[in-house]
């Protein structure tokens, strides 16, 4: 079905691509791309020529010049049509996003709370400060902040994703995106953006690529193939008096026609690669937004594929979202099940995930059943700040568990204390990277019960892989640093920052900065805020503050940390598309020399007839066959110009030798076979 | 079979010999604290005959300007030496003023290292100006280059301050040039070539004719005009000339001192840059070219001469037309191609007579201009392939390019891009104008794509800075002077401005960290995208003209 969408989809991007590409014959787009431009002129100095020669004064027959002419217009159009496609696809896009951008209507509140009066307004009216009041079944008519309020929002517009998120005041869940809808309950929420400046629009700037400028790498690729252009310029526009010299000197022949020196010249600059620049870019930017990843700009995209140094969040990216019980340790003197039982107990109501796994793991490990808190006429002592341990009061026993210190505290306040055994024990359990719970029963200790990170499936391959590419990974945790480096080392990152605080991020990015390297993070919290704006590449979560959002340079709409490592990989992606057809174009160039200098000059210096390696049929034919080659080529790699050439993740050195393998010596080849193809093609159809 | 074993006797022999000589150039132009006292106390001396000027760091537009300000100091002085050397001393034989375009021509081809020469030496030039102009500007000329890679070579190592030019011209003529061309002097002198300030001898021949045989300081102006890469003989005929060249050991010299200083240039560069990996690789890539078109040469020069083809003549030992039997038919071929491969121009036979493919060798030579090159500016102009090669290859490994740790940019690509535009500029186009006008065609002493290559080859020598001739060609006439002498300028200091802009805009960068994404400079793999880098855009783009001179006379006539 979604095969089926696509292709539809697809369908109309192709026919709207057509018309766009005959759009951009107007010479004032074509100018901004000073290959094709040449191509153009070209064009349209043939196109001069073959009325001239339809009109009997012809410097070559007439069906000929007709024939190179109608193919330089191709080359130009096909070149059009690539960039009409990469933009295609974000303007389908951006399109689906306006649909969302109905005009509501916005509660706007008279004063910052949800008793205010409400004044029923349009939504493009409200302002920057204003307050508005979200209820279930509402659109949230602009971007903001909640101030007051918990509910649960459906953003799939922005994000394509449908499950429910909260969105609340307070804390790193406050921002809300205009266009998304309030499923459940009420929001107040403060307009941080006025009309035209709203997230959904600068998605849908971005997406349709109407803003889009070059980027840094892109300007000086463009020089470089407008220099090479204008040095082919140079060796083809010297062939005139060099031919005038050689028919002055042979006494035979007829100098080089301006339909086949144009030709030569089209086939020779790079019009692969300049073609199919701007489209490699856009789709780029879209590869990105595939990825559910909005850029804010070309440049951030660019800046992905040099990241060399990636801060990754422990939680959530390295190891699961919670840690779980592996192990019970019992101090001295104490039955390990006696252990096991005080800590079921003390967890039965304890509904984190933490508590939950040490539930589990008493009845996988020592066959303990759950038991019903409230039938055993217990009560609850939940975890505080203050006491920082958790528990349960029950027939007189008390048990609590919480860290060694808490604990500690807690058993001296009745005279007891913490045995060494069970200090040696914390000690342990906190170097391999566990977190250790010491239970203790009044003044007695029994023992730790021992948590652990899991780390995620794959995740020392992928960093292995991240290491092969060149790519440090540094694990940021508010653990401490025992805790921290174990876990770096099971995880196999490269380095660990523990005791995270956002002032030790932002050192440690300038640190990492000084010494030479891009540094990338994600963020989603307010306090992240300096950080991300002082990494090159920073990804902030969608989930997250608006602070963040605006520190950042991109936005990750799936929330999803692990995506940062996909983002480098679609950078790198960009720059190596532009650096394979670049290598791919030149290349091609050799072939194309001896379609058509032997042509060329066959009837001054016959001789050089033996240069036609490929024996194509005849001068005219082997002209126009590079040229229909030339012209062909752009259209067979628009779809990898799209997609982008395969990246796997080894290092440099083998990426290049593999890229200079297939788009080095595959560019040296492919054009002597296409070239004698088309020609044999030709040949067949008589047009030759 | 023996040709072969010399071959590779002189190349791999001045191999050897650069790596110890690339470490002592280092230490002469770039000395560190473990240089010692002397050494600190001799760059004393040469700060304070620069005076005030001497003392200054240079950043790279003040480094240039010096440059520049020096050459045309060094332009006018000899241009006055010349145009009145009638009137000066050390003339015995009384020597007439020279013509105004000859001097202009004359005096720029000296100044740009080229030493393309319209004129014959011993036929126009009083013995002061041989020495005070020509050859003290073949010292200069030669300093200047290696100067110039030593202030590059710093902006690269991440310095803002590339040094002072005035110190390094100096460092580079009395502590690199004079010594070793004073060694190579007196092997010379051994060898038979006459030194001496006496007029030419005049002797009675056999027939009872008198002969004028001319003569003078040559050992002295033979041994920098090898070693600097100048070229620009004391004969007309230059080194096929007896006095100019004796001997098989003096020809074995000269050829050696051809390519030595460039070799060794590569291993400055590299130890100053303190990346001498980087330079293997990069010589690497340089002695395969030039390994590629020796080979070329001598297969192309083993078939007869096409001319006596159809006469009952013997021709087993190949191509004996213009050569110096003397030193054997196999030595020239290896002549030509050093000799065209570094910008140096000095000849060992008549390229005119080469068959034609062997002709395009040295052509290929001087389009690269980058295969060893001249002294200091051949590593310039490689530096320039570089910078496209990690452009390129750089995209291709998904990074913005960068080179010895800082990113290539927009201002570095328009820069390089100029420098490989100009220098296709000034062989294609004035090539072209020539062909159609009478101010080639009228010169030519032959047709056809003979007469074509005789002008291609001119230009490109000029372009090159080489100052080898093909000869054949009527080339001291006015429009010949002046503008060969416009190309040679300009061919001489864009390449070395714009090289010298790069690197100080890279010095300007924040370095960038090296990891295993970055890529390598020193492997076999950035060798090969080098290599294909050089072919791809410095060969392609003189294709059409090979195609329309050597070539076509190939195919017409060898085939």
């Amino acid at each position: 079905m979604k095969t089926n969408l696509s292709a539809l989809r697809d369908t109309r991007i192709i026919q709207r691509a057509i018309g766009e590409s005959f759009r951009k014959l107007d010479p004032r787009h074509q100018i901004r791309n000073p290959v094709m431009f040449v191509v153009f002129v070209g064009s349209a100095l043939t196109t001069v020529l073959t009325v001239q020669a339809f009109a009997g004064h012809g410097e070559a027959p007439a069906g000929f010049i007709l024939s190179i002419t109608l193919w330089l217009w191709f080359t130009i159009l096909f070149a059009n049509f690539a960039e009409a496609m990469a933009e295609g696809r974000g303007k389908a896009q951006a399109d689906a996003l306006r649909k969302t951008r109905k005009d509501v209507l916005a509660k706007k509140l008279k004063e910052p709370k949800r008793e205010a009066e409400v004044e029923t307004v349009p939504a493009p009216t409200l302002r920057k400060g204003d307050t508005v009041l979200a209820e279930a079944g509402d659109l949230i008519p602009a971007d903001g902040e909640v101030i007051e309020g918990v509910a649960s929002v459906n953003e799939s517009a922005i994000t394509g994703e449908s499950a429910p998120v909260i969105r609340e005041s307070g804390g790193d869940r406050s921002a809300v995106t205009g266009g998304t809808k309030v499923l459940s309950d009420w929001l107040v929420i403060r307009v941080t953006v006025n009309p035209g400046e709203t997230f959904l629009d600068r998605m849908i700037g971005l997406v349709e690529g109407a803003k889009r400028q070059k980027t840094p790498n892109e300007i000086a690729l463009s020089i470089l193939l407008a220099s090479l252009t204008i040095i082919f310029l140079l060796a083809t526009a010297t062939l005139l008096p060099y031919s005038l010299y050689a028919v002055n000197a042979s006494g035979q022949g007829q100098p080089i026609g301006i339909t086949v020196l144009v030709a030569l010249l089209v086939c020779l600059i790079p019009t692969t690669i300049g073609g199919l620049l701007s489209a490699i870019g856009i789709a780029g930017m879209d590869r990105m937004i595939q990825a559910n990843v909005i850029a804010t700009s070309g440049r951030a995209v660019e800046a992905a594929g040099d990241v060399d140094v990636l801060l990754l969040d422990k939680t959530g990216t390295i190891t699961l979202g919670n840690r779980q019980a592996v192990a019970f340790l019992p101090a001295d003197g104490v039955d390990p099940k006696a252990l096991a039982d005080a800590a079921q107990l003390a967890s039965l109501a304890d509904e984190t995930p933490e508590g939950r796994s040490v539930v589990v793991l008493a009845k996988t490990k020592y066959s303990l059943r759950e038991r019903d808190i409230s039938k055993l006429g217990a009560t609850f002592v939940p975890f505080t700040a203050q006491t920082r341990m958790s528990g349960v009061n029950l027939n007189g026993r008390t048990i609590r568990k919480g860290s060694a210190d808490a604990v500690e505290r807690w058993v001296k306040e009745q005279a007891g204390s913490l045995p060494s055994k069970v200090r040696t024990i914390v000690e342990d359990v906190a170097r391999q990277g566990g977190t250790p719970l010491v239970v203790a029963e009044g003044a007695k200790v029994l023992g730790v019960i021992q948590l652990k990170d899991i780390v995620k499936g794959g995740i020392k391959e992928r960093f292995a892989e991240l290491r092969r590419m060149g790519i440090q990974t540094v694990m940021i945790t508010g653990d401490n640093a025992l805790t921290a480096a174990a876990i770096a080392a099971e995880a196999g990152v490269d380095d660990y920052l523990a005791e995270a605080t956002p002032e030790a991020k932002l050192k440690l990015i300038r640190e990492r900065q000084a010494g030479g390297r891009l540094v990338a993070m994600t963020g989603d919290g307010t306090n992240d805020a300096p950080a991300l704006a002082q990494a090159d590449v920073a990804v902030a979560m969608n989930s997250g503050t608006q602070a963040a959002k605006e520190a950042g340079n991109m936005v990750d709409l799936d929330s999803n940390p692990t995506k940062l490592i996909e983002i480098v990989e679609i950078g790198k992606q960009l720059l190596m598309t532009r650096g394979a057809l670049t290598t791919f174009s030149i290349s091609n160039d050799v072939a194309k020399y001896f379609a058509i200098i032997p042509a060329a000059f066959v009837t001054v210096y016959p001789e050089l007839g033996r240069l036609n390696v490929m024996h194509l049929a005849a001068p005219q034919s082997a002209v126009l066959s590079a040229v229909i080659f030339n012209a062909l080529i752009i259209v067979a790699l628009i779809p990898l110009a799209l997609k982008g050439v395969k990246y796997r993740p080894v290092g440099a050195g083998e990426l290049l030798w593999n890229n200079l393998l297939i788009y080095g010596l595959g560019g040296l080849i492919a054009p002597f076979v296409g070239i004698k193809l088309i020609d044999m093609a030709l040949v067949a159809c008589r047009l030759a | 079979m023996t040709a072969m074993v010399f071959i590779l006797l002189i190349v791999g022999g001045s191999a050897l010999l650069s790596w110890p000589l690339g470490r002592y150039m280092k230490w002469a132009m770039d000395p560190d604290e473990t240089a010692g006292p002397g050494r600190q106390k001799l760059d004393r001396i040469f700060a304070s005959i620069a005076g005030t000027l001497g003392t200054e760091q240079q950043g790279w537009k003040r480094y240039m300007v010096a440059l520049l300000i020096f050459n045309i100091v060094m332009f006018t002085v000899s241009f006055a030496f010349m145009a009145l050397q009638q009137h000066l001393p050390l003339n015995p034989d009384e020597m007439k003023a020279v013509e105004g375009s000859l001097i202009f021509n004359t005096v720029a081809s000296f100044t740009s290292n080229t030493n393309l020469q319209h004129y014959s030496g011993e036929a126009s030039m009083s013995y002061l100006t041989q020495l005070c102009s020509l050859m003290w500007l073949q010292f200069v000329s030669a300093a200047t280059g290696v100067a110039a890679l030593a202030a590059m070579a710093r902006g690269l190592a991440g310095r803002k301050m590339m040094g002072n030019f005035f110190v390094d011209v100096q460092r580079a003529t009395f502590l690199v040039l004079l010594p070793i061309s004073f060694v190579v002097a007196t092997l010379f002198l051994f060898g038979g070539m006459p030194m001496t300030l006496q007029g030419s001898a005049h002797a009675a021949t056999l027939e009872g004719l008198q002969q004028i045989i001319a003569r003078g300081p040559v050992a002295a102006f033979v041994a920098i005009k090898q070693l600097g890469t100048n070229g620009g003989g004391f004969f007309g005929p230059n080194c096929t000339q007896p006095f100019e060249n004796p001997t098989f050991w003096t020809n074995a010299v000269c050829m050696v001192a051809i390519i030595l200083i460039p070799m060794a240039s590569v291993w400055m560069f590299g130890r100053i840059i303190g990346r001498v990996r980087h330079a293997g690789v990069v010589f690497a890539v340089m002695l395969v070219f030039l390994l590629a078109k020796i080979s070329g040469a001598v297969w192309f020069e083993q078939a007869p001469t096409q001319a006596f083809a159809s006469l009952p003549i013997e021709q087993a030992t190949g191509n004996l037309e213009g050569k110096e039997l003397r030193f054997g038919a196999a030595t020239v071929p290896l002549w030509a191609v050093l000799t065209t491969s570094t910008s140096n121009g000095s000849v060992g036979a008549m390229h005119d007579s080469l068959n034609p493919m062997t002709g395009l060798m040295p052509m290929i030579g001087m389009w690269l201009n980058a295969t060893f090159g001249g002294v200091g500016v051949g590593m310039i102009n490689m530096f320039i392939y570089i910078i496209l090669a990690v452009f390129i290859a750089g995209m291709m490994v998904g990074r913005t390019p960068e080179y010895l740790n800082r990113r290539v940019e927009a201002r570095e690509i328009k820069f390089a891009a100029v420098t490989l535009l100009a220098h296709a500029f000034f062989i294609l186009v004035p090539t072209a104008v020539f062909a159609v006008t009478p101010w080639g065609a009228a010169t030519l002493n032959n047709v056809g794509p003979h007469g074509f290559s005789e002008m291609l080859y001119e230009f490109s020598s000029a372009a090159a800075n080489n100052g080898s001739g093909f000869e054949g060609l009527g080339d001291n006439t006015v429009p010949w002077n002046i503008a060969t002498g416009i190309v040679m300028l300009l061919a001489r200091f864009i390449p070395i401005i714009l090289p010298l802009a790069i690197a100080g805009s890279l010095a300007a960068k924040k370095p960038t960290a090296q990891s295993a994404g970055t890529l390598g400079v020193e492997d076999v793999t950035f060798a090969a995208m080098l290599i294909a880098t050089i072919l791809v855009v410095g060969a392609l783009t003189f294709f059409p003209a090979a195609a329309l001179g050597p070539i076509v006379e190939h195919l017409k006539f060898m085939v």
